[in-house]
């Protein structure tokens, strides 16, 4: 069971901005999106949502074609955080949670049961009853991920695996949180879900990823498994700068020195 | 009837209790403000007096029978149907917009309605009497109805393109159109005579005091049908709050929300403004106020907009006939008179949520 586009090609305003791009995301394992800014990462993932209609190619969802969906099938099978969120009303970190459930038939108790796990999953225990405007960049980014996690909150259904797509999930959190949302990402993946992660951190890239993709220029320039892409030519030639990669003492980890060379 | 979950089961933020306790305390109100609406006018009769004896099978005047049944039962179910389209159609509005200031009024309705309105106070007397005979005294409602309808189709296809409604199109374009529309308007009243003059004046304030059996039974089904439409929206206005492409990851479908968002408050706001007139501040004083109460969920939102927004506009009503008996004040003196300078308070003692 994979996620797959197949040749797309994305055209936004007039401006073509991904050129023929190919990936193979298998349930079971998390996938890395990398590259640098404005390499078309947030549109390819956009995409893969069905967000976005591609001019051309196609977007399988476990064997099915992505713009055949209903979106209320499609909201049981993946749920999306996006690179960014707003809200208008005051609601509270328990109602938008709620706005996770909404393609779900739950009763209250249901629901209030897996709004209690989820917000414990992403280390808000407490936070139920506070606006989310009143909450930090970090703690907003964990709710949204929360209200991400509930919609598809057991990994498999009787439709196959169910898909993650994340956004840059880390991107405002501290470096405790970074490993615990990673750790959440993984372990989603490791229980039979897929799990499709933005990333712009190459070190938790490496510790976590199991299969990356490089893009550039609305292109991929390297697709495989982690130790295949994260090579000291593929990432200086991407991002442009000079980048080695050291291996860490112990198992096989590795690790990125920013800038090795100055 | 209402079961509220005993504090140990419910999560903190979940505030699906109030929701609940406010539709059935608004209930009672509304029931309190109706039963005294309809005992208050200037013949007094007296309600009370009127359903006792009604119930214990006692005759009751003819007089009496129809200052209730004819004069001051329409009256209250077009007080209470208006308000009630009103307030949901400013929550609804607020939703799609995502801004708790918008109100029906950007759908180009309400310029739509009163360039009816105007036109046909102004012109009306140019027509054919054959064709004005078949109108007679509703040319004004209708008029006002067809100009809100054409006004809202012609911004919602403006602001449609390739199947997708552009909801920051429909607001400037909303703006453009009403600005030509009151150019419009303005040369019409340009020609109007004194007598018109007045009248026009008088709809804009909006009033409750023409209201029969048979303009309620025109303005009726379309209010129900639009207010009916309004609950199978309060999922996807939840949505909407967390933007459009969010709103469709959990599994709204955004352009069906929005046609029917744009129809059903167009259709409430229409037929109200037709047999009303203009009355302001209801759409954006009774969602904002519950806001603050009840919180933004659309679920409770709507239901309990509809029954605050008919409470307010009926006791607007009966204070309307109150302060100048016998005669009486537009109502929409009164809305305005009360909500404006509550609105300020409202908005001056939560300025901290506002600000943020
Ligand atoms: N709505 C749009 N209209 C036109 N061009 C766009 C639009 N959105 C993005 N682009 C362009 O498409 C390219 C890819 O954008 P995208 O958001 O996919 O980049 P990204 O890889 O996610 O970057 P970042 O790391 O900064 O998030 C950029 O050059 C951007 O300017
Ligand atoms: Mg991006």
């Amino acid at each position: 069971m994979n996620l797959t586009a197949r040749n797309l090609h994305v055209i936004l305003g007039s401006h073509p901005v991904l050129h023929g791009v190919d990936l193979t995301a298998m349930a079971g394992r998390l996938t890395a999106i990398i590259g640098p800014n404005g390499s078309g990462k947030t549109t390819l993932l956009r995409a893969l949502t069905g967000e976005l209609r591609p001019a051309v190619g196609s977007v399988t969802l476990n064997g099915q074609d992505m713009a055949r969906l209903q979106p209320e099938t499609l909201a049981r099978r993946r749920a999306v955080l996006p690179q960014q969120s707003a809200l208008s009303f005051p609601f509270t970190v328990a109602e938008i949670l709620r706005i996770g459930l909404i393609a779900h038939a739950c009763d209250d108790v249901e629901a209030r049961a897996l709004i209690r796990a989820a917000l414990a999953k992403v280390d808000l225990p407490e936070h139920s009853g506070r606006f989310y405007q009143e909450l930090s960049g970090g703690e907003q980014q964990r709710v949204q991920l929360a209200r991400a996690l509930i919609q598809v909150w057991q990994p498999v259904g009787d439709q196959g695996p169910r898909w993650l797509l994340l956004d840059e999930p880390v991107s405002s959190l501290d470096i405790a949180h970074q490993l615990t949302v990673m750790r959440l990402a993984k372990n989603y993946a490791r229980a039979g879900g897929g799990v499709i992660a933005v990333m712009h951190d190459l070190n938790l890239t490496a510790m976590f990823a199991d299969h990356v993709l490089l893009m550039q220029q609305g292109r991929a320039s390297a697709e495989g498994p982690t130790e295949t892409v994260l090579t000291d030519r593929l990432l200086s030639q991407a991002y442009g700068c000079d980048l080695r990669i050291r291996h860490a003492p112990g198992d096989g980890v590795w690790l990125l020195p920013q800038g090795a060379v100055v | 009837m209402v079961a509220v979950a005993p504090p140990e089961h419910r999560i903190a933020g979940d505030r699906d209790h109030l929701g609940r306790a406010a539709c059935l305390g608004l209930l009672l109100l509304l029931v309190f403000f109706a039963l005294l609406s309809l005992g208050q006018g200037p013949s007094g009769v007296s309600a009370p007096q009127v359903l006792a004896d009604w119930l214990a099978g006692r005759e009751v005047a003819t007089v009496d029978q129809v200052v209730m049944l004819n004069i001051r039962l329409p009256r209250l179910l077009t007080g209470m149907l208006v308000g009630a389209s009103l307030a949901v159609s400013g929550a609804v509005m607020q939703g799609l917009f995502r801004n708790p200031l918008a109100d029906p009024g950007l759908l180009g309705v309400s310029s739509g309605a009163s360039l009816g309105a105007i036109a046909s106070i102004v012109l009306g007397g140019l027509l054919p009497p054959a064709i004005a005979g078949i109108f007679g005294w509703y040319l004004v409602p209708v008029a006002a109805f067809a100009g809100s309808w054409i006004a809202m189709v012609v911004l919602y296809g403006i602001a449609t393109r390739h199947g997708r409604t552009s909801v920051a199109t429909m607001l400037l374009a909303g703006i453009a159109l009403a600005a030509m529309i009151a150019a419009v308007a303005g040369l019409i009243i340009y020609y109007a005579n004194d007598a018109q003059l007045r009248d026009l004046t008088f709809w804009g304030l909006g009033s409750l005091a023409g209201s029969s059996w048979t303009k309620l039974s025109a303005a009726a089904p379309i209010i129900l049908l639009s207010l009916a439409a309004m609950p199978m929206l309060a999922r996807g206005l939840n949505g909407l709050a967390l933007g459009e492409a969010t709103a469709a990851h959990v599994g709204i479908r955004v352009q069906r929300t929005k046609a029917i968002a744009i129809l059903a408050t167009a259709g409430a706001t229409g037929a109200s403004v037709a047999v009303s007139g203009g009355i302001g501040f209801v759409g954006i004083v009774v969602p904002h106020l519950l806001r603050l109460v009840i919180g933004p969920d659309h679920r409770w939102l709507l239901i309990n907009s509809a029954l605050l927004g008919a409470t307010v506009l009926i006791a607007a009503d009966i204070i309307s006939r109150l302060v100048v008996a016998p005669a009486e004040l537009p109502i929409g003196i009164i809305t305005a008179m009360f909500g404006g300078p509550f609105f300020m308070w409202v908005l001056l003692s939560n300025r901290r949520v506002l600000d943020a």
